[in-house]
């Protein structure tokens, strides 16, 4: 992390590195969220949502 | 209890009445009055309904008593301005090939006209569209009523009223000069109103579900609602030159202006002209193909990657600009992140159909929504091969532009609303069926065809006119004068009018039979025939 430079580096020195982290992070929790085995019959179910009313 | 609209609705009228008697000009006198009609006509319309807007709530034996009336005024909105939005499209495109017809006349000069087309075709056609399919959409998958009696109507004719003043305020030459955001700040401010009673009647739909999954198509209705409130807000803080003067000045300057009007633009496109219509598509799709969704699973790797990435495109509509490099590039790097969420949703979309393709010869409707997904992969994949900075050095501010969003516009937006308007019309009129699904077919072949020429007429103008700018002599002076280079595109600005005129015609194709369809006519003819089933295999997942 740097710590020199003006405050316009500071601040796009932090976007441009814990930006890749905060992104990376909701990224894999996306996936593990949606690919989790456990949730197979519960996506099942609600793509069948649709069909429940005219 | 209903009564209470009165309160603001009398406020709105006075308010209106105030700004007309103190306006400093003649612009904001005329809306003034229109914000006054609007209060008191509201008020006679919940007399003469005695109270009762909305319909009645009582239970319907064996179902919920769905609000369908706010819809089948969106499906009168949607059409209505459809149609309006393309033909001045159609005045401006003929403008361009033949400038005599600007008529020498300040309110009809392209200049007015062109902010009168984007925001009549983006906001009152596809903004219709959207309201009415998320009401629809909202209700059938959380099997709940629409939230508040009133508020609905609120949102419809609030964003009508809007509208309105956009609309005549561009013609009279009011205007922020903001690109998709022109409407002054009073009108901002009107539709800020309007919008958060739509998130609440949105909100309030999701809370009283019995469904307990929130389907995936609300998701993407209410990341659009909710990006495009924060949009909104942001990108329009501007100062009055007085509170009842139509004359602002935005808070930002400079470079800051650009990126904040340019991270709005591009949500603009992410958020109303995408989400949104992506919520159509998770609901329309599934329901006329008459099968679930592909993956549920990737819909929900779509959405949440979609919105994530979307968000920080907006830089590369500042390429070789003040802006500082790293975020040109940052924002050329998150465009071409996009591509994998667009194609995966583009694939989730298309594959619904695998199994059930033959559907597509004896449903017009399906092949509109299918052309439509079609149309959203490819301007997908154009939108960030011209965010790479060599490729827009040679794209930015030509034709090319304009054909590349009018292949997402006609071809994504307006052919996905087109599969929802004739999929609604019978249900939402009661109607056995739709008036005509030939007409249907017809209006797929003249928007498809309108389609093809506009866009390849302005693949070839803007490369054309791209190159002819950077032509260079062996002197090292320009080899083509501005005025070279315009002359050089008229013939590809004709071609796209006859694109236009096209698309124009399969609008009011569909008007005539959504007119029919509303009054219970079926037209007598040659109906589609169904194929024998074929043996039916498991859908993969």
């Amino acid at each position: 992390m740097q710590t020199t430079g003006t405050e316009f580096e500071q601040v796009a020195m932090f976007a441009q590195t814990w930006g890749l982290v905060y992104l990376t992070v909701m990224f894999a929790g996306v996936l593990i969220y949606a690919l989790r085995p456990g949730a197979r019959k519960k996506f099942q179910d609600a793509a069948q949502i649709p069909f429940k009313e005219d | 209890m209903t009564f209470l609209v009165f309160l603001p609705l009398g406020l709105i009228s006075l308010l209106g009445l105030s700004l007309a008697a103190g306006a400093d000009d003649a612009v904001m006198y005329g809306h003034g009055l229109l914000m006054a009609a609007f209060g008191f006509l509201g008020v006679f319309w919940v007399i003469s309904r005695d109270g009762d807007i909305g319909g009645p709530a009582k239970a319907v034996p064996g179902g919920v008593n769905y609000n369908d009336a706010v819809i089948r005024a969106g499906l009168i909105a949607s059409t209505f301005w459809g149609v309006v939005g393309f033909s001045v499209g159609l005045v401006i495109a003929l403008q361009l090939a033949f400038p005599v017809l600007n008529l020498d006349l300040p309110w009809t000069s392209f200049g007015r006209l062109r902010p009168l087309h984007t925001s009549a075709v983006i906001f009152a056609f596809g903004g219709n569209v959207l309201m009415m399919t998320s009401f629809h959409v909202v209700q059938r998958t959380c099997q709940a009523r629409l939230a508040g009696g009133w508020a609905p109507w609120f949102v419809f004719w609030g964003y009508q009223l809007f509208l309105l003043m956009a609309a005549s305020g561009y013609v009279l030459g009011v205007t922020q000069s903001k690109e998709y955001a022109e409407p002054e700040w009073y009108a901002d401010l009107w539709l800020t109103v309007v919008w958060v009673v739509y998130l609440l009647v949105f909100l309030g739909t999701l809370w009283r579900r019995k469904e307990p999954h929130i389907y995936v198509a609300n998701w993407f209705y209410l990341a659009f609602i909710v990006t495009i409130a924060m949009l909104h807000i942001i990108n329009n803080l501007a100062m009055p030159v007085t509170l009842t003067s139509t004359k602002s000045y935005v808070l930002f300057a400079g470079v800051q202006d650009a990126l904040t009007q340019w991270w709005y633009g591009h949500n603009a496109v992410g958020f109303f002209l995408t989400a949104g219509f992506l919520g159509i598509m998770y609901y329309y799709v599934p329901k006329q193909a008459e099968r679930p969704i592909y993956s549920y699973r990737l819909s929900i790797v779509h959405f949440w990657s979609l919105i994530f990435i979307y968000i920080w495109a907006g830089p590369h509509h500042l390429h070789y600009t003040a802006l500082p490099d790293w975020a040109q590039t940052l924002g050329m790097t998150f465009s071409i992140m996009l591509w994998m969420p667009s194609w995966g949703g583009m694939i989730n979309g298309l594959m619904t159909l695998s199994g059930a393709w033959d559907k597509l010869r004896t449903d017009p409707i399906l092949r509109l929504l299918a052309i439509s997904i079609a149309f959203y992969g490819m301007s997908t994949f154009e939108g960030p091969l011209m965010s790479i900075k060599a490729v827009n050095g040679l794209s930015h501010y030509t034709d090319w532009t304009i054909g590349h969003v009018h292949s997402g516009a006609l071809g994504w937006v307006g052919m996905v609303s087109f599969g929802a308007i004739y999929f609604l019309a019978p249900r939402m009129f009661a109607s056995e069926k739709l008036y005509s699904l030939r007409l249907v077919s017809a209006h797929f072949w003249l928007a498809t065809v309108g389609i093809v020429l506009y866009a390849s007429a302005m693949w070839v103008s803007g490369i054309m006119q791209g190159l002819m700018w950077r032509a260079y002599d062996s002197l090292g002076f320009l080899e083509y004068s501005f005025a070279e280079t315009v002359e050089a595109m008229h013939p590809f600005y004709v071609i796209r009018a006859l694109g236009g005129l096209l698309y124009v015609i399969g609008g009011f194709v569909m008007a005539w039979n959504v007119y029919q369809t509303a009054k219970g006519r079926i037209r007598d003819e040659r109906p589609y025939e169904s194929t024998p089933a074929a043996p039916q295999t498991a859908p993969a997942e």
